[in-house]
């Protein structure tokens, strides 16, 4: 595509970018008037529940649901057998859905009921008689890459694999350049660690949820809580073997996703169970249902060696990244091998990562997939090869930082980024040199994401009385209705309150890429822009008609449009509620579209920086204070900024101090639920204060980058680092729950 | 011609060679000449790869113009959350 070089990012005076004004959806939400997943409901709905496998790893010889159809209520009893053999994009999709051969999990799905309460249903899949052969399992990534692993599955492995590795080995992948050997022998001190973390849940509030309707013609309506209502469409359509045009899917409003909504869970089983019924089936997911069977993200197991001089400046880097992705390929250890090493300018560098399955639940993306577990290995190397030289971490990473004209780790060479900011400005705050006490420590770490873009389509609709409708695609997970509102505004030179920003359902756009890759202010912004200078050049131009003069000679200013040039004569402005009022006499209604697939998203850095105190007693850790600094590019609304900021920090400290998959020895899930799976709640945590930089993206027309991911990269490391210093011992196993680090005290 | 580095493990597909030429002026004729010219990487293509071209990264847009003094890199599929 063609990004926008006409206004590029010349400094410019924004009247409504920038500013806070009140979220478009908060009203809503405080009242309880919002509409989530579970809200819904039609004539006639049916309670759709699935029966789950009790087993980690089980062939299903039998299912036998005879009993359960006879009940009384009952309407329909789906399993894998009432599925098509679906294409190869979905099968693993649909597998996971739906069980086939094998359970490969424990909490996978066999089977499922329609029926006319919950009371009945729950009753129903007692009756269903699965009939299982038990299977070895494994759930531990070294484990499953060990020889003689229990396999998942056989011949799976793509061609990067090489000869010799366990059958749950899917691919390996490499990157980087220089010579390793070379650069250590440069090197004044190497540092060889292994790390370790482990598998943490997305942990959105709202749990998956939707209502399914589909009529014996095959046309079918979808309502459903994701975080990308198109991917619904397109992989329930393929699963379901029915045209996209078939499908309407609307997104409700969404209690949170964090990329472990991108894909489909309950959708296509609803789907299948209305089929069967003709009537409506409603399915929501318990809390439990959602840690067992819902995508988590991987656990990892990470080696590194790292060679520095003795002023500090890295020689070489190597990183070994083996990430369990779950029973089915797919783990994001690609995107943490690229990124490890991302933030830092280095003449040799090497990541190797490795594809595994396990016998836990397909690891679904959480906000920058990937990179936190890598980020938290190379961090921690360099923070103790710093304190071992004597030397301050932070400027370490600003001496080896890397800047325009660097090669990244991962292959291209940056444009203008903002690392170096964000270091120079964490370095200057106060919180740098403000005192600490005793028992604790800080800790700095930096954090890099890619950003993306990708297929958008938006519609800007002008009102007879001059209000301004804009349709987008994208579900609004991190405030995108207000952020669209204010460009458009912004553009069209009109008040905030004049525009409202809907997501339309998928009959009333074209292709929305998921709310993902933090693509949202950045693509939607872009083609959000676009759209409203289409309307403005209508509107220029049925001016140009009521004025009798050429469409050129008119230009849109403050919200109107005006005559310019020598020859374009004496006329008043024309306001936008004026010509929307005239415009069925100039011509019809006026809208303005645009339709993108927006490549180009500009990459994004940020340092982070925590203050921790442990009890020397308990091991438990507290979070004194913490600061983000984060590139936004240009930050459109800065309050929601700061909330990505404080929400990825917030949970990196989750998954960093309490978050973690507990299985027990026959794998089985000790901890499905929020009282012993602990993510932080508002008193365990200080204030997240973000600090903003705006190095603007010359890619987007306002500068913009997405903000969404990269908050949480850095976390992990910078609170290991803050707990190592606050002990005098490293910690290089997550999360550091207090035995761990109570151990680690202990052992000093 | 455009030089393209194939970077990391995408090489092996390459017979090792870290940097090809490949005459392209838009991403499709270079996704086309690679393909063409190097059998072994259709795996990777038919999954997905993304190119970083002057620094950004592109994925599906086949008419996005390479000049020749372009760099241009070839990398496994980016995807986010």
């Amino acid at each position: 595509m063609a990004l926008d070089s006409k206004t590029g990012t010349a400094p410019r005076d924004f009247k409504i970018i920038g500013t806070r004004p009140a979220r478009p959806d908060g009203i809503d939400k405080v009242t309880g008037r919002a509409r989530f997943g579970a809200d819904m409901s039609a004539p006639g709905m049916l309670v759709g529940r699935v029966l789950r496998s009790p087993h980690a790893h089980a062939r299903i010889k039998s299912i036998d649901s005879s009993a359960a159809e006879a009940l009384s209520g009952v309407h329909a009893v789906v399993t894998r057998a009432d599925f098509s053999a679906p294409g190869e994009d979905v099968a693993d999709i649909l597998d996971n859905c739906m069980a086939g051969e094998k359970a490969l999990y424990d909490g996978h799905a066999v089977a499922a009921v329609a029926a006319a309460s919950a009371a009945v249903a729950r009753q129903a899949l007692k009756l269903i008689k699965v009939e299982y052969e038990p299977l070895p399992h494994v759930t531990d990534v070294d484990a499953a890459m060990a020889t003689g692993a229990p396999a998942l599955h056989e011949g799976r492995a793509n061609e990067t694999v090489p000869e010799g590795h366990s059958p749950n080995v899917m691919a390996r992948h490499a990157f980087g350049h220089g010579d390793i050997d070379a650069g250590l022998a440069q090197a004044d001190r190497v540092l060889e660690r292994s790390y370790r973390t482990e598998a943490t849940h997305q942990g959105y509030i709202e749990p998956h949820a939707c209502l399914a309707s589909m009529g014996p013609d095959g046309q079918a309506d979808l309502w459903c809580c994701t975080q990308g209502h198109y991917m619904v469409r397109n992989t329930c359509a393929a699963i379901l073997g029915i045209t996209q045009g078939q499908l309407r899917v609307t997104a409700s409003e969404i209690g949170g996703g964090f990329g472990g909504k991108t894909t489909v869970f309950l959708e296509p089983v609803a789907l299948m169970l209305a089929k069967k019924t003709g009537r409506p089936v409603k399915m929501v997911m318990s809390r439990a249902e959602v840690l067992r069977a819902t995508g988590p993200t991987s656990s990892s197991s990470v080696d590194i060696r790292l060679g520095m001089t003795s002023e500090g400046r890295i020689t070489a880097a190597f990183a070994e990244l083996r990430y369990q992705g779950g029973a089915y390929p797919g783990a994001p250890v690609d995107m943490g091998a690229m990124s490890a090493f991302a933030p830092y300018d280095l003449e040799h560098v090497r990541t190797i990562g490795w594809d595994v399955v396990t016998n836990r639940p397909k690891a679904a993306a959480y906000r920058a997939p990937g990179a936190p577990m890598a980020a938290f290995a190379v961090e921690s190397a360099i923070d103790e090869l710093a304190r071992d030289l004597g030397l301050d971490p932070l400027e370490v990473r600003l001496k080896n930082a890397a800047r325009e004209g660097t090669r990244a780790s991962y292959g291209p060479t940056y444009p203008a980024i903002g690392l170096e900011a964000t270091l120079r400005t964490a370095r200057d705050h106060p919180h740098w040199s403000a005192p600490l006490g005793p028992n604790q420590g800080r800790g700095v770490a930096c954090g890099f994401w890619f950003n993306f873009g990708g297929d958008t389509c938006v519609s800007l609709n002008i009102t007879p009385d001059g209000t301004v409708n804009l349709s987008e695609g994208n579900p609004d997970i991190g405030g995108s209705r207000a952020s669209m509102s204010m460009m458009a505004a912004e553009e069209l030179g009109v008040p905030y309150d004049k525009v409202r920003t809907v997501i339309a359902d998928t009959g009333a756009l074209g292709q929305n890429e998921v709310t993902d890759g933090s693509r949202v202010t950045f693509a939607v912004g872009l083609a959000t822009i676009e759209a409203a200078r289409a309307a403005k050049r209508e509107m220029c131009k049925r001016a140009a008609q009521v004025w009798g003069i050429d469409e050129e000679a008119v230009i849109w200013e403050d919200g109107a449009a005006r005559p310019s040039g020598p020859n374009a004569g004496e006329h008043p402005p024309m306001t936008l509620a004026e010509i929307a009022a005239i415009a069925s006499n100039t011509g019809g209604p006026i809208a303005g579209h645009h339709e993108v697939n927006a490549e180009g998203a500009g990459v994004s850095f940020a340092t982070h920086m925590v203050d921790t105190e442990v009890d020397p007693e308990t091991g438990a850790v507290k979070v004194l204070r913490y600061t983000v600094f984060q590139d936004a590019g240009k930050a459109v609304h800065p309050s929601y900024v700061e909330g990505q900021f404080q929400g990825g920090a917030v949970q990196g400290i989750g998954w960093a101090l309490n978050e973690e998959y507990i299985y027990d020895d026959d794998g089985i899930l000790q901890n499905a639920g929020f009282l012993d799976y602990r993510i932080p709640v508002a008193s365990d945590l200080p204030m997240i204060d973000a600090v903003i930089l705006e190095i603007p993206n010359p890619g987007h027309p306002y500068g913009v980058r997405g903000v969404g991911e990269t908050s949480i990269v850095p976390p992990l490391a910078a609170i290991a680092n803050a707990v190592s210093a606050s002990i005098g011992a490293r910690m290089n196993d997550l999360p550091m729950s207090p035995p761990k680090v109570l151990a680690a005290i202990q052992a000093r | 011609m455009v030089q393209v580095t194939i970077w990391g493990s995408l090489a092996a597909a390459t017979d090792d060679q870290t940097e090809v030429e490949i005459q392209a002026s838009t991403l499709r004729e270079l996704l086309d000449g690679l393909a063409a010219r190097y059998p072994a990487l259709k795996p990777q293509l038919e999954r997905g790869v993304s190119v970083a071209i002057d620094g950004r990264i592109y994925n599906d847009s086949w008419f996005t113009p390479i000049h020749e003094d372009s760099e241009v890199v070839l990398l496994a599929r980016l995807k986010g959350g």
